[in-house]
């Protein structure tokens, strides 16, 4: 599968020289299962396993759950109510799949970002950072969905919101946002596609992780150093690489532990603690939350939806030179989509020669900034609209698009990248081989 | 490398609660201590009795739990009743399904007595105008937000659901207003400052049979206790579990991490060499 050089699966009895000739699903394992890895993967490199398990685990949570579940306006709220009560062990199965979601935006984010620092998204690896960011794009769809189905208050107008967004599109909005909810407003046809949504979405997600996985096999992993495995010959790939199996799969065992015992200590101790308390009372569309907010993981894109308002320079030229069409609330659901998009775009405009951002000293601190940037549109998402939050949130979403669309692109040019180590056997030696010499170790970062 | 793990992990944790925080307002929301808080805080069986006591003498007036089932009331990590008394206590509600209109059939002919559809095994909604249900109602609010939206003292003060239901209930002023000819009642831990309900609880307002002094506070605190219990059934069960999930991980990770040291130590060892 990688084109790095290694041992093929040969089959050696003669039943698995039948199956092999036949269905060479054996040598396909084999092959998965023993690809070379660069030596020098440091901890970051975990949250692959973290979120293929989080996916197994959503799924078979939310199997069970579906099995007790009445998507039905009148006893939805009531039927969860039902699992936390009646069903034996139903509350612990609804607490793991509901802190489950957060769980995996955790992982996917500091996935995304991890990327992001060592320039995974660039050349040969772009397919693979595409088909990522599309299966971040069905996990938003998915968690939204799942969100809608315990028919609570922030449940229910949480929906309104959200698909209002779309009601926003000028001349077909109110029509999309008809056929969304299959009705004008959110009621029972929208509780009933969403939660046939919800249950279809993560098998997409699947099989986009097969294609995920397929494609970063097939160009080789990245690496902190961002320096290519060697592939002229075996012996040198070898030096530069470990089978996945067991070194690896150890390792990101031993993460994952660690992180699920995290993870059981909020669910047991604290399992509401990311929930919002307005979704234990019931649905009512007469009653409206004081402050809607979405969960946590959608807030720093929900601020850079709500700060494109009309005092905004830009959305005031944007709306007089088309006329009006583009009005603050259409230009803030473009401004929210366009901050995924420009992150997609990320292996266009990023013109730097180096990989890593460990090699480049101005990229390092922006990249450090972004980071920052986003928590903080996390916060001033969760805020409401009105004093300094809202030019908080403003500034934010400018960084935001400025990081992909200006710093990028122009780092390429005026940063003077440092010397990446010549092959990663270069690297992981330094690291090991200096910690014996003077005891103080390079950080593996 | 693990440390700036552990470092991202808290800060994605702190916050991440901002959802669930902001929607603050000037209230005053005591900080009781309950004997559920806490990672191996446990209900006190006898106070959700007089909880129960509360709810049944004062609050059952104007509110229902219909999503509490009486049986759950004999259960350990709860009141844990005997069953002949909460047999005895369930028997005291009159239950049918005669007021959903489609059961107006459901008379005997021959005695002219209502017939019950289903089973009542939990304890009757009641739809008095105004009056929430309160099944859930201590997961339902929050006492705590901030600081500054981050939601990072409900890590250290739990949710404050409890805490929001008893500050309310000694939350009076003694000051009313009228509103559009309603009454309204000054709380210091309402939202906007009056509330609709009048102030429930007085000092020997019930009799408790096990000696306790019920005074105004005593007797929120129980009831919050027993709401909390009503809303989180098995919250016992589930802190066990999460203690039992916790040791049972972390003795696999060190296991994990002995055996990953174990392996990589031969490639490590060579790189040294080099």
């Amino acid at each position: 599968m990688s084109g790095i050089p290694h041992d093929h699966y040969e089959p050696k009895s003669g039943g698995a020289k039948w199956l092999e000739s036949r269905l060479p699903i054996i040598g396909l394992l084999h092959d998965t299962l023993m690809i070379p890895t660069p030596k020098n993967l440091n901890w970051m490199w975990i949250w692959g396993i973290v979120l293929a398990f989080c996916l197994v685990m959503q799924i078979v949570t939310g199997v069970v759950l579906v099995m007790h579940y009445t998507p039905h306006v009148d006893m939805a709220f009531a039927s969860v109510e039902h699992i936390m009560r009646d069903v034996n062990g139903g509350h612990m199965i609804r607490y793991f799949h509901m802190n489950g979601a957060s769980l995996f935006f955790v992982a996917v984010y500091a996935h995304i970002f991890r990327g992001l620092y060592y320039g995974s998204y660039k050349a040969p690896r772009e397919v693979t950072w595409i088909i990522g960011m599309l299966i971040y794009l069905m996990m938003m769809g998915t968690a939204f969905m799942g969100y809608v189905l315990p028919w609570g208050q922030m449940s229910f107008h949480g929906t309104a919101v959200i698909t209002g967004l779309f009601g926003a599109i000028p001349f077909v909005g109110e029509s999309i946002q008809t056929w969304l909810l299959g009705a004008s407003s959110v009621g029972q046809p929208a509780l009933n596609r969403f939660f046939s949504l919800h249950y279809l979405l993560p098998f997409v997600i699947a099989g986009l992780v097969i294609v995920h996985i397929w494609a970063f096999h097939s160009t080789g992993n990245n690496n902190p150093t961002g320096v290519e495995v060697r592939r002229t010959s075996k012996a040198e790939a070898e030096k530069d690489t470990l089978p996945f199996w067991p070194y690896f799969v150890i390792k990101d065992l031993f993460a994952l532990a660690v992180i699920l015992a995290v993870f059981v200590a909020i669910v047991g101790f604290m399992p509401n603690y990311l929930g919002h308390p307005d979704n234990y009372v019931e649905a009512n569309p007469l009653v409206t939350p004081s402050h809607i907010v979405p969960e946590w993981y959608f807030l720093p894109f929900y601020a850079i939806l709500r700060a494109f308002d009309d005092s905004v320079w830009v959305v005031q030229f944007t709306s007089w030179i088309s006329f009006g069409i583009i009005d603050a609330k259409f230009f803030g659901v473009l401004a929210m989509f366009g901050a995924i998009i420009v992150m997609a775009l990320a292996p266009w405009l990023d013109t730097s020669s180096v990989r890593s951002g460990r090699y480049r000293p101005m990229f390092k601190w922006w990249f450090a900034l972004l980071v920052v940037d986003f928590i903080v549109l996390m916060w001033a998402g969760a805020m409401p609209a009105e004093g300094i939050y809202p030019i908080i949130a403003l500034i934010g979403s400018a960084y935001w698009f400025a990081y992909f669309l200006i710093i990028l692109p122009l780092l390429g040019v005026i940063e003077k990248p440092e010397t990446p180590p010549a092959t990663i056997e270069d690297d992981f030696n330094a690291h090991y081989g200096n910690q014996a010499a003077d005891g103080s170790a390079t950080p593996a970062e | 490398m693990i440390r700036t793990l552990t470092l991202t992990a808290a800060v994605a944790l702190g916050l991440a609660s901002g959802a669930s925080a902001a929607g603050a307002d000037d209230t005053h929301i005591t900080d009781y201590s309950f004997s559920y808080e806490g990672p191996f805080g446990a209900f006190d069986q006898f106070q959700l009795q007089r909880g129960l006591q509360v709810y049944t003498e004062v609050c059952a007036a104007c509110h229902g739990l219909k999503y509490v089932n009486f049986r759950n009331l004999s259960d350990e990590g709860g009141p844990q009743m005997p069953e002949d008394q909460m047999r005895a206590y369930a028997e005291q509600f009159f239950m049918s399904d005669y007021d959903s209109p489609e059961n107006f059939d459901l008379i005997d002919p021959d005695t002219g007595d209502q017939k019950t559809l289903t089973p009542a095994d939990h304890f009757p909604a009641n739809n008095t105008q105004g009056a929430p249900d309160l099944s859930l109602m201590a997961k339902a609010r929050a006492g705590f937000h901030g600081p500054y939206g981050t939601g990072l003292s409900q890590l250290f003060n739990g949710m404050g659901g409890g805490e929001y239901i008893a500050s309310l209930l000694t939350g009076y002023t003694g000051e009313t207003k009228d509103e559009a000819g309603t009454l309204l009642y000054e709380n210091e831990a309402f939202s906007s400052g009056y509330i609709n309900m009048a102030p429930p609880l007085y000092d020997d307002g019930v009799v408790y049979a096990d000696g306790t002094e019920a005074t105004i506070e005593q007797q929120a605190m129980d009831v919050s206790a027993f709401l909390m219990w009503t809303a989180e059934p098995k919250m016992m069960a589930r802190k066990q579990a999460g203690l039992t999930g916790v040791i049972f991980l972390t003795v696999l990770a060190v296991l994990l991490y002995m055996t990953n040291k174990r392996l990589w130590a031969p490639h490590k060892k060579t790189a040294r060499k080099d």
